[in-house]
């Protein structure tokens, strides 16, 4: 049996039906990207934990020149190492049938025998490789997949000069590679780069690497220190040309795979709370305006002997249904976001498999936060209504009171009309609940501009990055550095308009007690007709590189603690190792990786060398491309081919793909905020006034014109929430893209006037839906009833 | 001199005839009014008397345009609305009637001088709001709220609102209703000086008999239909009634 006071709430809960959902929806949305978020990071930890325990991902990661195999067991020997992995990494130009563009392929060995110790392959499908058999590879699935690659085809590949014919036996894939992306690349591109694993045999033999390894991976025991470990090992390597060993956590494909959790992670906090937030608000106003109008009732309920526990529960009772409709809601939604999410994830992380199973926790985490927000909201209201004294309850309220101020008195009054001065005294007479209006609206406003900036970042980032930084079409990496006089050889190749020479060394850096170990780029000084200048996008334009001295990115100078002026020690890796301070002469911004740059002669003085590079940039006519292709396929100098454009694509294709799932995601949730903020505000703006627009309709006033004094207070709370709202958006879009800056990637806070445009729009139409709502009420106003009752 | 029905070159400025209205409340129907003719003549004041739910009110917002008869016609100055569409009817109300609740109905957020303003803006020919606050002595009080006044003095300002726009009809619904004796001759005195002064055909509902005798015409409704109509030879001044 239902009790007459659970009754009422359903009746209740019924009539203000519109209200219910516009406030359950914003819980929703709160639940939702809750759910999404940690159900997506705890899928993308759980498979990605199995996926490394499962197949033996390492711990530590290092390459080396060429060092003998015997040293294994000193590495072994290094406290808290668990186990060793030896192998032979090579990149290489990799020719497919009917692909023109060179293919860079990281060939990895495996030993012939089966599963290596660390780093084991999932074979996807065929076989390991045979012993005794040097025409065997297994391919990366997604690698495979891009080219249509199946069992038994076969592709060249270029090593040490020599072009060798491969048969694929498997397809596969690895911890190691979880996320795909070639050396200097921005995003994963399936077509041109990919791994390949063939016997050690076969690569030794290729590479000249018999009994010996320049790849090595280590397992540590629990609850080691990962420092002390890599201290040792760069000990043990320096003399095989060690260029510095990494932890896992510095692991490419692992660094990216942690950075999203990351990322996910931080919306998870910043996008609920915004939700949850307004949510306190919308419940708070709504449930102060029904007890407000429920007065003699409470009065009455009290004189019936109802106790104030009894009252109180009543009304939290009705915050706690539109919670759980909420909470409902976003659970569904928020599965269904995460399940979209996941799945994108899917494409751009290779998983053996990535099951989206969420566990109650999310959910449970989620709905937790709504009853919290529902009954922080109920508080104040609920409150007031058991401290209403019953004789005191079933009197009416005292008027609203209005006094002179501001609103009344100031020129600016006196030229409005009437039904203005109305709406203005509102506000006026409302500051808090006026002000929470606005707020809720710059909220949804600024969480339009937060997802759309990155578009707007991003392509500001592609922008500098591919077009101001490269004036190159094809970088072409040299297996060994070469004398500068054999540009000249790659100036001769055809459709090559241009060659510029460039080298890479690695090096570490070493100041105010800070090691960084990264590298320098050797290139040429200038401004004009460089193909691969420095570009400086906080003074927007080509820095030129003096003929003496470093130029650091800013992240590095930060790191470092460095400033124009200061010196730093340089340790290089390379070559006789030699160990300089060199004067810091620039720092630039750049939004990719922590490059140091240098003048390109100065850099082979430096390392006591005749003029040499390791890189050249190209400029091509590209309508003779492919011929050139051609050729590069078959340059033994040449280690891999990187092409602007492909770079582009990649970077594009997946942007667009990624960021447009999103920016529909946030779209929807930004247009349900502004839509519960101003709906609600609307709606009890017409429970508070309908006596008030009532009068005037028997005054003479339209229907038009009425709907004008309704209105035009929430028109002026969300002009007022616009420009707030930008603020809000720069604000979000300023934190996020500090959570989300790192070593690897920083994304430029910027924001086009065009993204605050359309954020506004977005809102707008969103308010005006809502408005389109209310209006629709007031048509229906029943003047007589509202104008002979007591208010 | 208001003209009179029984001065049959006067034309009525507002005629009814025939005018039922039922409302349907749920599954049952409330017959308010069961054919009632009624006709309004320039100048005069009617008071129309009735004991609750006898229809009067349902008559008074028929007759000033913010409902709509089931069956009849209403014509004002010839023409009919008893079907006429909302803009049609919101037309009527802002050209030509002025209502006085019993619950004043002013709007909180803007001062005496505005309320009435509030009218003088949207109507074709209005005085000016100080006049029209003249008329009901509040010219002292113009910058008040709501809050700051007293009852009556709300009421007033309701009638200067109702009568700044110079209305062919004013239309009072229990103007004393929420009022002490003295208050509620306060505001009979200024509905009546609106009356005389500015000749504005009034109308005044009320179930007190007393207030019957200001006007030129008392017209009695009981159960949807009207009794009776007694016509006074001389009206008593608002200041001599008595209850």
């Amino acid at each position: 049996m239902v009790s007459a006071l659970n009754k009422k709430l359903i009746r209740e809960l019924w009539r203000l039906r519109g209200q219910v959902v516009a406030i359950a929806m914003v819980i929703a949305c709160g639940v939702a990207t809750l759910v999404m978020a940690l159900s997506t990071v705890e899928a993308l930890q759980v498979t990605t934990q199995a996926y490394y325990d499962r197949y033996h991902f390492g711990d530590v990661f290092a390459t080396v020149t060429r060092a003998p195999e015997r040293l294994k067991q000193k590495i072994a020997e290094i406290p808290g190492v668990q186990a060793v992995q030896t192998r032979i990494t090579r990149y290489a130009t990799v020719d497919i049938k009917n692909f023109e563009e060179p293919v860079v392929g990281l060939v990895t060995s495996i030993p012939e025998s089966g599963q290596p110790r660390l780093s084991q392959l999932v074979i996807r499908s065929g076989r390991w490789v045979s012993p005794g058999r040097d025409d065997e590879v297994i391919l990366a699935e997604p690698f495979a997949e891009a080219h249509g690659l199946k069992l038994g085809d076969s592709l060249s590949v270029i090593m040490n000069g020599h072009k060798r014919s491969f048969q694929i036996v498997g397809i596969a894939l690895c911890p190691e590679f979880i996320y795909n992306l070639a050396p200097g690349a921005l995003m994963p591109d399936d077509k041109r780069f990919g791994v390949l694993w063939m016997g050690r045999e076969v690569l030794a033999a290729a590479f000249d690497q018999d009994e010996a390894f320049n790849d090595v991976t280590l397992k540590l025991l629990h609850n080691v220190a990962v420092e002390p470990v890599l201290e040792r090992l760069d000990v043990l390597l320096e003399k095989y040309g060690g260029t510095g060993a990494i932890a896992r956590a510095d692991q490419i494909s692992n660094w990216f795979v942690m950075n999203e959790i990351t990322q996910q992670l931080t919306m998870a906090r910043i996008l609920p709370t915004i939700f949850i937030t307004v949510a306190i608000f919308l419940t708070n106003m709504v449930l102060a305006r029904l007890i407000a109008t429920e007065r003699n009732e409470i009065g009455l309920l009290k004189a019936f002997g109802y106790s104030n526990w009894e009252i109180a529960w009543h009304y939290i009772k009705m915050m706690l249904v539109i919670s759980a409709i909420g909470v409902g809601i976003g659970s569904l939604i928020g599965m269904l976001f995460g399940r979209m999410n996941t799945e994108m994830y899917a494409t751009l992380f290779r998983f053996p498999l990535l099951i989206y199973r969420p566990s109650a926790e999310p959910f449970l985490i989620g709905g937790i936060l709504s009853t919290i927000a529902a009954l922080v909201g109920a508080l104040s209201s609920v409150n007031s209504a058991v401290k209403l004294p019953p004789a005191e309850a079933m009197q009416p309220p005292s008027p609203p009171v209005y006094r002179h101020s501001i609103f009344t008195h100031s020129r600016f009054i006196r030229w409005l009309d009437q039904p203005t001065r109305i709406a203005l005294r509102q506000i006026g007479r409302f500051p808090v609940r006026s002000f929470f209006t606005s707020a809720g609206i710059a909220l949804s406003v600024g969480l339009m501009i937060m997802i759309l900036q990155w578009d707007d970042s991003l392509n500001h980032m592609a922008q500098v990055n591919f077009y101001q930084a490269q004036r190159q079409n094809v970088v072409v990496g040299l297996v060994e550095p070469q004398a500068t006089r054999s540009l000249h050889d790659f100036e001769q190749l055809p459709g090559v308009i241009r060659a510029e020479p460039m080298r890479m060394v690695g090096a570490d850096f070493i100041a105010n007690n800070i090691t960084h170990r990264g590298g320098i780029n050797g290139i040429r000084s200038g401004k004009e007709n460089l193909l691969q200048p420095v570009y400086d996008d906080i003074k927007q334009e080509i820095f030129s590189v003096p003929e003496n001295g470093l130029v650091l990115s800013m992240t590095l100078a930060k790191k470092l603690k460095l400033n124009i002026g200061d010196k730093v020690l340089v340790e290089f890796r390379e070559g006789r190792r030699p160990k300089y301070s060199i004067p810091v002469v620039g720092i630039i911004k750049t939004y990719i990786g922590t490059p140091a740059y240098m003048n390109l002669s100065a850099l082979n003085r430096l390392l006591k060398e005749r003029p040499r590079f390791s890189h050249a940039n190209l400029l091509v006519d590209r309508k003779k491309e492919n011929e050139l292709f051609a050729e590069l396929k078959n340059t033994p100098r040449v280690s891999a081919v990187m092409l602007k454009q492909a770079a582009i694509d990649s970077f594009y294709d997946i942007l667009v793909k990624h960021l447009m799932v999103f920016i529909s995601m946030f779209t929807g949730l930004a247009f349900i905020l502004g839509f519960g903020v101003a709906y609600n505000s609307t709606r009890i703006s017409l429970s508070e006034r309908g006596r008030e627009l009532a009068t005037l309709r028997v005054l003479g006033f339209s229907r038009g014109e009425i709907s004008y004094v309704l209105l035009c207070e929430v028109a002026i709370l969300i002009l007022l929430g616009l420009p707030l709202g930008c603020l809000v958006g720069w604000g979000l879009s300023w934190s996020m893209t500090n959570a989300f800056g790192t070593e690897l990637f920083r994304v430029p806070q910027l924001v086009e006037a065009s993204t605050y445009g359309a954020a506004a729009v977005t809102i707008i139409l969103s308010t005006i839906f809502s408005a389109a709502l209310v209006r629709r009420k007031l048509d229906k106003l029943d003047l007589i009833r509202v104008l002979k009752t007591r208010e | 001199m208001p003209s009179t029905p029984n001065d049959p070159t006067t034309k009525a400025t507002l005629e009814a005839k025939g005018l039922t209205k039922v409302y349907r409340s749920g599954e049952v129907e409330v017959h308010a009014l069961r054919g009632v003719d009624f006709a309004l003549y320039r100048h005069e004041m009617v008071v129309l008397l009735g004991a609750s739910g006898s229809g009067k009110s349902t008559l008074l917002n028929i007759l000033g345009g913010l409902d709509l008869p089931t069956d009849g016609s209403v014509h004002f100055e010839g023409k009919d609305f008893s079907a006429a569409e909302d803009g049609a009817l919101t037309r009527f109300r802002r050209d030509h009637v002025g209502f006085v609740f019993q619950f004043y109905n002013l709007i909180p957020s803007l001062t005496a001088y505005e309320n009435v303003a509030l009218v003088t803006e949207i109507a074709p020919n209005p005085i000016l709001p100080e006049e029209a606050l003249k008329l009901v002595s509040l010219e002292g009080r113009m910058n008040h709220f709501p809050a700051q006044l007293s009852g009556g003095e709300q009421q007033r300002v309701a009638i200067a609102r109702a009568i700044a726009k110079q209305p062919d009809i004013l239309l009072c619904d229990e103007p004393t209703g929420a009022l002490d004796k003295q208050t509620g001759i306060l505001v009979l005195e200024a509905i009546e000086n609106i009356n005389r002064e500015l000749g504005t055909t009034t109308v005044v509902i009320t179930h007190n008999t007393v207030v019957g005798g200001m006007a030129d015409r008392i017209v009695h409704i009981s159960d949807g239909l009207i009794a009776g109509i007694d016509i006074n030879k001389s009206r008593l001044p608002a200041k001599d009634l008595d209850w």
